[in-house]
């Protein structure tokens, strides 16, 4: 992993190591939960000394157990709508690309077509479908509309692929269609898409901040840094650090993926 | 030109028509309804309610009334805001939405333009290294982080320009909801000016004009820019489509009385007339935009015409 990656990248991947561990071990460090009401401290200022390091919110509760929490919905939707959108993505340019002909025709006309629309709209039609606060609802949701760009990038990469020699080689041996796509046209874009999904995780984090920024998103005790940001601006004039946290972490982990994604997407370009 | 103009507007109708049915269907099956209110409504006046706005006719009938409707620009009746129709409401809304959008696309190429090409002029200086460094950031950074930070700098803090609301007439609302706008827009100009422009700056004729003693300001104004911005007029089109949709967050974050906010009560709301009227009218707007775009690097670059 180390060959040829700079330093920006390593240092983006610490931040996130570092900020995903400290999700993670939030209960273990503060004694406060997401929804614990402190009613002696109610819009306490940040405080390193103090019981709240990062100050309450208007009901009282801990700001800092409320964004590790958020945090943990972050990462978690980043990464599942990724998958899901990587499963989709991967399975459907593969096909349409070595297939080739009508049917490539077709399915990248039907990604062309969805392209062309505006995704947030398509997000938020797709959130009204679940009950509200429905975090699985959600990534299903964010993770189907991902999957366009992920089609057409292994698309293009199986396009190269399937006259090279082992292909023919598979087909000549009678290897079915199916297994030729899983265990010789896959593995061989799996640089790229992971390059690819790294940069997706930040886009599907700002859908679900955004979504819950909104309102739609993450509900109530449960924390977004979306909600959280939105809370955070209705109080910024007498306490902007409620707005000043969630926004700093969320710049943060966008600014560290996108550092990644962009370090891995160099590396996979230079592999070609 | 023509030939593929014409074949280009054809192409939108079944674009539209998908966005228009998927929307449709997505929105009749999720949970809940218009008429659910903390307080049941009598059966009666439910049914009664259904028959009024044809709920209670199959789904497939409503569909293809909607469809012919729409094709009349007739968008139906807002089920919250009652007596208003959805085209009403959108028209009240749209041209603020707009005047954002417009302004903030404007300010975006003007900005993004200069900063890319002087980043690309002093390439791997510090100046540029600051500017793409700027412009990481600012591609990175969403609307609602930026909005609510901006409005706290420069209206609380430093109160130079208003915030939260809309006075008709009164500039000073309009500041910082287009600069929030314009930021990404504009980050992402800049990189695409200064990665043109250097590829450019690097081309054969560019040293025979440097060969031929032309002093820089005339080797960059005869020679360099016009070749550069091609890639920049061709991001013209997503970049109004990102904007117009974008105000839906600014609108949101400075409380402006846009047509933004219409989408997402609407989805909230279940008022569904509401919600497809706004997808539409946005779909639309945004198709258009890619059109005039796809047109315009057309007419620049004529290979594309062929494919």
């Amino acid at each position: 992993m180390k060959r040829g990656m700079n330093k920006g990248t390593r240092i983006a991947l610490i931040v996130l190591a570092l900020l995903a561990m400290l999700a993670l071990l939030a209960p273990w460090i503060t004694p406060y939960s997401h929804e614990y009401i402190d009613w002696q401290h109610q819009a306490a200022p940040p405080q390193l000394e103090g019981a709240h390091w990062l100050g309450t919110d208007r009901l009282g509760r801990d700001l800092f157990a409320r964004s590790m929490q958020a945090l943990r919905v972050s990462l978690m939707i980043g990464v599942l709508a990724t998958l899901v959108s990587v499963c989709i993505g991967v399975a459907w340019g593969a096909t349409a690309g070595y297939l080739g002909g009508r049917v490539d025709a077709v399915m990248m006309r039907f990604v062309d077509i969805v392209y062309a629309l505006p995704y947030i709209f398509i997000v938020i039609i797709l959130s009204t479908l679940f009950e509200r606060g429905s975090i699985a609802a959600l990534f299903i949701a964010i993770g189907a509309v991902g999957w366009l760009t992920m089609a057409r990038i292994v698309r293009g990469q199986t396009l190269g692929l399937r006259h090279r020699e082992f292909v023919d080689a598979a087909i000549a041996s009678g290897v079915r269609t199916p297994q030729i796509l899983a265990r010789h046209i896959v593995p061989n874009v799996a640089s790229a898409v992971v390059a690819y999904a790294t940069l997706a995780i930040p886009q599907m984090i700002l859908y679900e901040s955004f979504l819950s920024f909104l309102g739609l998103g993450v509900q109530e005790p449960f924390a977004s840094l979306g909600s959280l940001i939105n809370e955070g601006a209705q109080e910024m004039e007498s306490s902007p650090w409620m707005l000043l946290v969630p926004a700093t972490l969320l710049t943060v982990l966008l600014l560290a993926f996108n550092l990644l994604g962009d370090g891995l997407r160099a590396r996979a370009e230079g592999e070609r | 030109m023509l030939t593929y103009t014409l074949r280009r507007i054809a192409g939108l109708v079944p674009t539209l028509f998908i966005l228009v049915t998927l929307s449709f269907f997505i929105i009749r099956l999720s949970p809940g309804g218009p008429f659910d209110q903390q307080q049941a409504l009598p059966p009666e006046i439910r049914a009664n309610l259904d028959a009024a706005y044809g709920f209670d006719r199959p789904l497939l009938e409503q569909y293809g009334r909607y469809l012919a409707d729409v094709s009349q620009g007739e968008l139906g009746p807002s089920l919250r805001y009652k007596d208003f129709t959805v085209n009403e409401l959108i028209a009240r809304g749209l041209p603020l939405s707009l005047t954002i959008g417009l302004a903030a696309a404007l300010l975006a190429f003007f900005v993004g333009v200069p900063l890319g090409a002087y980043a690309a002029w002093r390439a791997h200086s510090v100046s540029d290294h600051a500017i793409m460094g700027f412009s990481t950031l600012g591609v990175v950074l969403p609307g609602f982080v930026v909005g609510p930070l901006l409005a706290l700098l420069f209206g609380i803090y430093w109160p130079i320009f208003r915030v939260g609301g809309y006075e008709p007439g009164v500039v000073s609302f309009l500041v910082l909801p287009v600069i929030t706008l314009a930021l990404p827009v504009s980050a992402y100009v800049a990189r695409l000016m200064r990665n043109s422009l250097e590829e450019v700056l690097r081309a054969n004729y560019i040293r025979t004009a440097r060969a031929k003693g032309l002093s820089s300001r005339e080797i960059f104004l005869r020679h360099a820019l016009r070749p550069a911005l091609v890639p920049v007029i061709s991001y013209l089109g997503p970049a109004v489509a990102f904007v117009v949709t974008g105000s839906l967050v600014v609108e949101s974050v400075f409380g402006l009385p846009g047509s933004g906010r219409f989408l997402v009560q609407g989805a909230v709301d279940r008022d569904y007339p509401m919600v497809m009227g706004m997808i539409l009218v946005y779909g639309v707007l945004t198709l258009l935009c890619n059109l005039i775009a796809d047109l315009l690097y057309a007419w620049l670059d004529p290979r594309v015409r062929l494919t």
